[in-house]
């Protein structure tokens, strides 16, 4: 347990020193990490450790870039003040999806497709309302303040993603050790068991999603205030619903470290991919080579591994 | 304690449960039996709330609680286990009975003192660091009794606990059993293993094709012709008596 302790501190040493030393481009990969280990664990809250395994987890993100950057640019909001609304309208929307997806009873693939298609109603409807400014996106005024959520040095947006990745994993620790999270556990492994042991399994589920949304729609400002754009596809594209479930899968669902274990593998992954491609000739045209490597380690995940990567450490230490 | 009045429960054109009654005084143990397919398993998941009764009434310690959810029903101090064993799987027997222990602390540190208590009672002491999965059918029954009884309930329906246990697990859990009649919980038992019920409950009640066919003391029952036929066949006890 100590040595857990050291471990996680010299770890978070680690990453503050991190982009002292190395040049800003790898400061925005380190940036990266963390903000999708931050909307992965998102996701796990939610599929890991509730077991309620989505495909649109994307809706939240979405709801969450579209709220702050509409309140920015058509109502003049402050970012920093567009933050927690932005949060509100993710966790509105998970409430509501939680409420009419499990009020009609829909659990396992039929949950997780149901979510999938409110994040495509999500998407369309973004594309055609006026207020969201259609297929166009929407463009936010760059104005590098920090007042502004916005920031000249890459440093700073590292430092963010870092502290809402901290916070995530305090999320999850806390989890591990509460009575919200040993019900959600519960839920996960068998829902007549835990009914009849007196959960209330309706009410903790919506909980969880109300929780999980607001998580990631605060992932879905940060993303808008770093890029300054987003349109219907970026924000409700069914790719960044997968790359919050796979990051998750592959570090191990239901773990509080699986989503930032898999975030870093993934990213690791396309880096070496991406420079593999521009020294091999022979690579060149394989492109993304990142997405045949992705696949080909899910299904080795899934068929030798299945708890994810977290295993393996846990592995040891049984043996130990 | 438990009055169950006139309970129906249909599937489709199956009448499982029809007009069944029973009572259960506190204190007692009390047994439910009877062939397969009498619809033992839905009266208990009906009064236990996993269904709702097409008619009748369920009233717990002079509650009304006829279509209560099942979550409900186990806050208001009523438990049932299962037949079919649900264990968490993935997770610890010490985890598996804190999630019953939480019903009524949201202490960590307590549920997981009462959880070794309540493993202590069942038997399953050396035994709460191994996963949910890793359990023998004799561990499993064990740990369906033990999360049950961390809810803290005052009447327990104990759904075929000794299904598929050999003879000395069913004498250690016959003992169990008595030991948590001792501690006060009241016990209301499903049963196949006709000796088990006969040595543990002071009354019976039986039930065939859905409907109650007789109560009295187990010795009283084993005589019942009524009973004899429901289990044997038409015309089993002349042959018997014979």
């Amino acid at each position: 347990m100590n040595r857990a302790a050291l471990l996680c501190a010299l770890g978070l040493l680690a990453a503050l020193a991190y982009p002292l030393l190395v040049p800003n481009y790898l400061v925005t990969i380190g940036m990266l990490v963390f903000f999708t280990a931050f909307i992965g664990q998102s996701w796990n809250i939610a599929g890991g450790f509730a077991g309620q395994t989505s495909f649109g987890h994307v809706v939240f993100f979405g709801t969450g870039a579209y709220t702050s950057t509409i309140l920015q640019v058509t109502w003049g909001w402050n970012p920093w003040l567009a933050w927690p609304a932005a949060m509100a309208a993710g966790g509105a929307v998970g409430w509501m999806i939680a409420v009419l997806s499990f009020r009609a009873g829909l659990r396992g693939s039929y949950f997780a497709l149901i979510t999938l298609a409110f994040a495509e109603v999500f998407r369309i409807l973004a594309n055609s309302v006026p207020f969201t400014k259609g297929g166009l996106g929407m463009l936010l005024k760059s104005d590098p303040r920090p007042i502004n959520f916005q920031f000249k040095d890459p440093i700073w947006v590292y430092y963010l993603a870092l502290l809402l990745c901290v916070v995530s994993l305090l999320i999850a620790w806390h989890l591990t050790r509460s009575r919200f999270g040993a019900r959600l556990v519960a839920i996960r492994e068998n829902e007549d068991a835990a009914r009849a042991l007196g959960i209330d399994v309706f009410a903790e589920k919506v909980k969880v999603l109300t929780l999980s949304g607001a998580m990631c729609a605060a992932g879905g400002t940060f993303y808008a205030q770093k890029y300054l754009y987003i349109d219907p596809g970026i924000a409700f594209g069914v790719d960044k619903s997968v790359e919050m479930l796979l990051v998750s899968m592959v570090g191990g669902a239901g773990t509080i470290f699986g989503p930032l274990i898999g975030s870093f593998t993934l990213m690791g992954i396309n880096e070496v991919t991406r420079w593999l491609a521009s020294v091999v000739p022979a690579l060149k045209n394989v492109q993304p080579l990142s997405l045949i490597v992705y696949g080909i380690m899910l299904i080795l995940i899934v068929a030798r591994l299945p708890d994810g990567l977290m295993s393996l450490f846990r592995r040891k230490r049984r043996h130990a | 304690m438990l009055e169950v009045r006139e309970v129906s429960k249909s599937f489709g054109g199956l009448k499982a449960v029809d007009r069944a009654s029973l009572d259960v005084a506190p204190g007692e143990i009390v047994g439910l039996i009877g062939p397969n397919g009498a619809g033992k398993t839905t009266l208990f998941a009906t009064i236990a709330g996993f269904h709702r009764p097409d008619a009748g009434t369920v009233t717990f310690e002079g509650k009304p609680i006829t279509g209560l959810a099942p979550h409900r029903i186990c806050a208001a101090g009523m438990v049932r286990t299962f037949q079919i064993t649900q264990p968490f799987a993935g997770i610890s027997v010490r985890e598996n009975i804190m999630v019953g222990a939480y019903l009524h602390t949201a202490d960590r540190h307590l549920a997981a003192r009462e959880a070794e208590a309540v493993a202590g009672l069942v038997g399953m002491k050396d035994q709460l660091d191994q996963r949910g999965a890793d359990l023998t059918v004799a561990g499993r029954k064990r740990l369906e009794l033990a999360r049950a009884l961390a809810t803290g309930p005052r009447l327990l329906l104990l759904d075929e606990v000794m299904a598929g246990l050999n003879p000395t697990e069913i004498v250690e859990i016959v003992g169990v059993i008595r030991n948590i009649r001792a501690s006060g919980v009241t016990i209301l038992l499903i049963e196949h293993v006709m000796q088990a019920v006969t040595s543990l409950a002071e009354r019976v009640y039986v039930l065939n094709q859905g409907r109650m066919i007789a109560e009295g003391t187990p010795a009283a029952i084993a005589d019942n012709e009524e009973v004899i036929e429901a289990y044997l066949g038409r015309g089993a006890a002349k042959v018997l008596r014979a």
